[in-house]
């Protein structure tokens, strides 16, 4: 390769590497202006997300109302600050319960092995037979319907797929040799895996628990829109895209189209941030 | 290969039975009592309320209830609908061919647009592949209840292409009905199998084998059919089957948002109501498609690929 070659593929890995960057800093932006929000939602509303005055009913945007209102004459944008709430602490919740168990499960796996492991592995594998969204509506005919019984039951759905990812790194790591010398030093099981192996995985972890954000907040909207979920009035995403198909069929969309854009901004900006995180790590 | 049969075999009873108490004793662990959907919120005489405790074996021990339920539901015998008072069993088989329908569209769309959009893209740089990769990457994170309420607001409300509700009868009626659901449901696996497919086109391509093959003055067209289209297909055909196997859970969700009164918006509708041996029966089925499904993928797979056996028979 000649010279020129050369410094011609560092300049465009350079140009790429920073492409890239830019990407991750505006799906990073839109998640941390979402969360910000989530937090404070009600407060930022220009009105009371629940004031319905069907004088208002599929009024488009006017003064002071810049997104108009819904079927019931509720002001629109209001509705979605504060719908930004449980749309966001719901799947952060679901990716902190499933990352804990799925990271205990892997890394007991992985350092206990033979029939520990084989158990955890026939566990996880009867697991997979139940897809998310069957579990949590299951799980909303026994508990009756609520976002935290949704919660519960996607977490335990997610559970598997985190678990087996982050065994077979877990089990690559367990073979270094520093863990075994840190074994020999007399280090206890739970010390080395919370001080090194856990930590060793962590840009892995992290990049997993990216990617399960945004199934978890598609697939909650969706429990939340078959009516299972958050329970309107509440403001919630998933519940005004549902809410506001009556205004889809007499021809208003707004409000359905709204919440919906929401929703995929925030799982298009979680996803490219994900799959850079995953691509750093290699 | 027969070792390997059996044992996945193995694995399907083995999950089919736990998933099949799972869904029982959830169930069975609900708060409430069962006969509270029957009466309606009315007050019934003691001696009734025995009746149909009776009626429906609710005294009986709860792994004696199980192997009721089991051995019953093994012959096709799903118990009473409580709150609808009909067989479960004829609910399920009345609403399970337009679910079934749906999903089997939904599949068809995803195996011709997705597969199609994902070795065009791998076979071509440049402009193609870029579009394919946006449009691929929103696809992929449009929801299937956001895709429905878009599609009908558009092909169905304003351009009024397609009716916006219900199922339709017929042959032609039936299809002219199922296009917009089957397309919000095929939506996000589509982008996903194009993806794959792209990616194991582009890893094919790129092998020493193939190379050799075009520089030896092959016809492209022959290198593309036994050397990089065969050896893709093994990821694609996996991927494919997957994504295709999660809709039948998913089709709840578009059959609510299009009112197709299909066995997901059954389900959904009886869970609600706490219409458990209905939740019970169509829960059963869906786990026993998408496990049996999960297993068909895996042995096609094998079938597929030899590496598979011939590693299972060595460990």
């Amino acid at each position: 390769m000649s010279a020129d070659a050369v410094v011609r593929t560092a300049r465009s890995r350079r140009a790429r590497l920073a492409a890239g960057d830019v990407v991750a800093w505006i799906c990073g932006g839109i998640i941390a202006l979402a969360v910000l929000v989530a937090i404070l939602g009600p407060l930022l509303a220009p009105h009371d997300p629940n004031a319905a005055d069907l004088n208002d009913q599929f009024v488009g945007p006017v003064a002071g109302h810049p997104l108009g209102f819904d079927a019931q004459g509720r002001d629109l944008l209001s509705r979605l600050l504060a719908g930004a709430r449980t749309s966001m602490l719901g799947p952060t919740a679901v990716v902190v319960l499933a990352m804990a168990a799925g990271v205990l499960a892997a890394v007991t796996a992985a350092w206990r092995g033979g029939w520990v492991d084989a158990a955890l592995g026939t566990v996880m594998d009867v697991l997979f037979s139940f897809p998310g969204i069957l579990l949590a509506i299951l799980a909303s005919a026994v508990f009756g319907p609520s976002l935290w019984a949704a919660v519960i039951a996607l977490s335990i759905a997610y559970t598997p797929y985190v678990a087996r990812v982050l065994r077979s790194a877990a089990v690559r790591e367990r073979a270094q040799e520093y863990i075994a010398a840190a074994e020999v030093q007399g280090a206890s099981a739970v010390a080395i895996c919370a001080r090194h192996l856990v930590p060793n995985v962590a840009p892995l972890i992290v990049a997993q628990a990216t990617l399960l954000f945004g199934y978890a907040m598609v697939d909650l909207a969706a429990i939340s829109f078959l009516g299972l979920g958050v329970q309107p009035p509440q403001a919630d995403w998933g519940v005004m895209v549902s809410t506001g198909k009556a205004g889809v069929l007499q021809g208003y969309p707004a409000e359905s189209l709204a919440a919906g854009l929401c929703i995929v901004v925030v799982v298009v900006a979680v996803n490219l941030l994900g799959e850079r995180l995953g691509e750093r790590r290699r | 290969m027969v070792a390997f049969v059996l044992r996945r075999l193995a694995l399907l009873v083995v999950a089919l039975l736990v998933s099949s108490f799972v869904i029982f004793a959830g169930l069975q662990l609900a708060p409430g009592d069962p006969l509270a959907a029957l009466s309606g919120g009315r007050s019934l005489p003691p001696e009734a309320l025995e009746a149909l405790r009776a009626q429906y074996r609710l005294d009986d021990p709860f792994l004696v209830q199980y192997g009721n339920w089991l051995v019953h539901a093994v012959q096709g015998d799903l118990g009473q609908s409580i709150a609808q008072r009909h067989d479960v069993a004829t609910i399920i088989g009345e609403r399970i061919g337009v679910t079934a329908q749906l999903v089997a569209l939904a599949a068809v769309i995803i195996l011709v647009a997705g597969v199609g959009l994902g070795v065009l893209a791998g076979l071509r740089r440049g402009p193609v592949d870029a579009a394919v990769l946006v449009v691929t990457t929103l696809l992929a994170a449009i929801p299937s209840f956001v895709a429905a309420i878009v599609l009908m607001s558009v092909f169905a409300v304003q351009l009024g292409w397609f009716p916006a509700v219900g199922a339709g009868d017929g042959f032609a009626d039936r299809l002219h009905h199922l296009v917009l659901p089957a397309i919000a449901l095929a939506a996000s696996a589509l982008a996903i199998v194009a993806r794959v497919t792209r990616a194991s086109v582009r890893e094919e391509l790129e092998r020493e084998h193939v190379e050799t093959a075009v520089s030896r003055g092959l016809p492209r067209r022959l290198v593309l059919r036994r050397h990089v289209l065969r050896n893709a297909a093994i990821p694609i055909a996996t991927v494919s089957g997957i994504t295709i196997l999660s809709l039948i859970a998913l089709s709840a969700v578009v059959e609510r948002a299009f009112g197709i009164n299909g066995l997901g918006a059954t389900l959904v509708q009886a869970a609600a109501a706490k219409d458990l041996a209905l939740v019970q029966g169509i829960s059963l089925v869906l786990v026993a498609a998408f496990v049996v499904g999960n297993t068909l993928v895996d042995l096609v797979y094998a079938v597929l690929d030899p590496r598979v056996t011939v590693g299972s028979r060595a460990a």
